[in-house]
């Protein structure tokens, strides 16, 4: 890709600052409690989960489906370290006010959250990578389901809680920017996605592409493999891991228990609606995936009348029916997705074509 | 000892069958389409939904078949809504729609059940408790391995002996080449599926039998454990897949004998990775050389 002009990122930008004023200007006007700002936030949150599944998915081709797993990483790390000391007794009313006994501030912890998914991807991709297509996706689907086993062990209760709830940890309400709680996760994962952006377009970005687009040949090049697969890895899960903590903040309480598979599809189909290989689409596609479950069809979910007229099917659950349906229409007959694989900024570039997508 | 053991052992030989009911399923797909039929976990609760609301209405010697038949449509829908479409689409896209089926299924299931755990209905005789030793336990329990023995053993000699068994090796084999040979790609994929839903059918009666209750997820473990036995087993091998399932089925429950009823599920997975690690090919699979 040409270097960005000039003119071009500094209208970006104006775009990203446009955007983060219409969030603060929505909640102002909509209501902190409103439908509007609980889709702002969870969006938010699951735009930086998307690109980070996407970085490794769309990207470097790598089938990946352990992004639950590691985002209960980071949202564990993230409560079990910012619960505030006097509420110990309270949470860890099971193991005696837990072992943990001091608290990060805020900021750490987030950080923390991510490092430790990290390091953890790299303990797990070392064996794990060396598999190919759908074993490597069933591989890392268990490890998702070993670490939740773990967490929920009853051995580790003192730091995990066993299986009951984390709660009592500073969520959004508690990082107000400008009176406003929908601007901290909009800027922690603007900046994050920035950061993968950066890295798509590095040295190591390209690489993950020519890996995604032939691994024979990559390495006939003189990219390293591995090397590239784990790097791959290990930075798609630092950013679930942080996706992981948002989570965490934006749901005010943690249950490992939610974390399963069921959570790692719903993000991946936001990867696919938007497109594989498009920041911008995953970011578009959690938005609209968001908005769409948990907002705009709702109505199908209640019975509804016009006149007398009970109109049939509506009841508790169609609007899952419906929501899967369009995904199901997506995947078979747009399987582009909304963005293919170019971009927001780069939308006038012709269509590339495509030889082969990510696995053979 | 034996005496503490021995329940867990005759249930995990139980359910070892059932996984291996599902297993059979999921190594045929694998083995002709290259795909992780996710849906399949699906398929089997949908028989379980089936023969709750059939028998609702209907006696159980009607009921019985109608399940059987109506679990064999419905897998075989799957197939041409979801699947036959993308046939010359990459891995990953199939993939993502056998996911995007089995999130529809289970949503679709979540609507007309209305979330609510259904009892599942008593099947005769399969229902009634036996002694085995120091251990009661139902005649499912010993039913089920007889049962998985006998229709895997039909399932081999129908692949081994018969026209369309022997298109399912050429189509296994070598897809493209078998399609120019002039067998007809699609009628055995059906095939396939019809075989693989109507086992699950059959594993999902013996399933809730010991279950008793059907809600729209329940599928979903088993499904995956079934997947796991038969990667253990070498995907792609039906025998592998039966013994992989045995194995899987018996050290969960071991696992559980022990009291670390939690890593039961976690326990599977460990094994499906140490096995891809170190054996990827199964148990019994066949290598297969990488061409460049």
């Amino acid at each position: 890709m040409k270097k960005m002009s000039k003119t071009r990122l500094i209208v970006c930008l104006a775009a990203v600052l446009l955007i983060y004023v219409g969030a603060w200007f929505a909640e102002k006007s909509a209501g902190t409690n409103s439908m509007l700002v609980t889709v702002l936030k969870k969006g938010a949150v699951y735009a930086l989960i998307a690109v980070s599944m996407n970085l490794l998915n769309g990207f470097t081709g790598l089938f990946s489906l352990g992004q639950a797993g590691f985002m209960l990483v980071g949202a564990y790390v993230y409560a079990v370290f910012t619960i505030p000391l006097k509420r110990h007794a309270a949470v860890y009313q099971y193991y005696n006010g837990g072992i943990i006994q001091f608290e990060l501030p805020l900021l750490v912890a987030l950080i923390l959250a991510g490092l430790v998914a990290a390091g953890l991807a790299a303990l797990v991709g070392l064996p794990v990578l060396r598999l190919k297509s759908d074993y490597l996706a069933i591989a890392t689907l268990g490890f998702a389901e070993i670490i939740r086993a773990v967490v929920q062990w009853d051995s580790l209760g003192p730091v995990t809680n066993g299986s009951n709830l984390l709660k009592t940890y500073p969520t959004f309400s508690s990082t107000k920017i400008l009176g406003s709680t929908v601007l901290f996760p909009f800027i922690v994962s603007g900046v994050c996605i920035g950061l993968i952006l950066l890295i798509i377009n590095s040295t190591y970005g390209r690489a993950f592409k020519a890996i995604r687009d032939d691994e024979v040949a990559a390495e006939a090049m003189g990219i390293n493999l591995f090397h590239h697969k784990e790097l791959a890895f290990v930075i798609s899960c630092f950013f679930a891991g942080i996706g992981g903590a948002l989570l965490a903040m934006f749901q005010g309480t943690v249950q490992a228990n939610s974390f399963k598979s069921a959570m790692t599809y719903d993000i991946l189909l936001m990867v696919v609606i938007g497109g594989m290989g498009s920041v911008s689409g995953s970011v578009i596609a959690s938005f609209l995936y968001i908005a769409c479950s948990e907002w705009w069809l709702r109505f199908l979910d209640n019975e509804q009348f016009i006149g007398s007229f009970q109109v049939p099917l509506l009841r508790s659950g169609f609007r899952m029916v419906v929501f899967s349906i369009v995904i199901m229409v997506v995947v078979l007959f747009f399987r582009r997705g909304i963005m293919g694989d170019r971009e927001l900024w780069n939308l006038r570039l012709p269509k590339k074509k495509k030889g082969k997508e990510g696995l053979k | 000892m034996f005496d503490r053991i021995l329940p867990y052992l005759l249930a995990g030989i139980s359910v070892g069958g059932q996984y291996a009911l599902i297993a059979v399923g999921y190594t045929m797909v694998y083995g002709i389409l290259r795909l992780i039929n996710f849906a399949h976990g699906d398929i089997f609760t949908a028989a379980g939904f089936f023969m709750v609301y059939l028998t609702a209405s209907l006696p159980m010697s009607v009921s019985i078949p109608l399940v059987i038949i109506l679990t064999v449509i419905l897998g075989f829908t799957v197939e041409r809504v979801a699947y036959k479409p993308l046939r010359t689409a990459p891995r990953m896209s199939v993939m993502i729609s056998a996911i995007g089926a089995s999130y529809l299924m289970q949503n679709l299931m979540w609507y007309v059940t209305g979330g609510l755990a259904k009892q599942y209905p008593v099947l005769p005789w399969l229902g009634d408790t036996v002694q085995i030793g120091s251990a009661s336990t139902k005649i499912v329990t010993i039913v089920t391995p007889i049962l998985t023995i006998l229709l895997v053993i039909a399932l081999v000699t129908l692949i081994q002996k018969t026209k369309i068994g022997m298109a399912m090796r050429a189509v296994s084999h070598d897809f493209e080449i078998s399609q120019l040979m002039g067998i007809r790609i699609n009628s055995v994929i059906s095939v396939t599926f019809i075989i693989g839903s109507a086992l699950a059918a059959v594993g999902s009666m013996l399933f809730f039998t010991n279950y008793s209750t059907v809600t729209p997820t329940v599928g979903a473990m088993p499904g995956l454990k079934a997947f796991v036995a038969a990667v253990f087993g070498g995907i792609g091998s039906i025998p592998g897949a039966v013994i992989g399932a045995f194995i899987i089925g018996i050290a969960e429950n071991l696992i559980r004998a022990a009291g670390y009823t939690a890593f039961s599920d976690a326990f599977t997975f460990a094994l499906l990775i140490v096995v891809l690690l170190f054996r990827p090919t199964g148990l019994f699979g066949e290598k297969t050389a990488e061409k460049v």
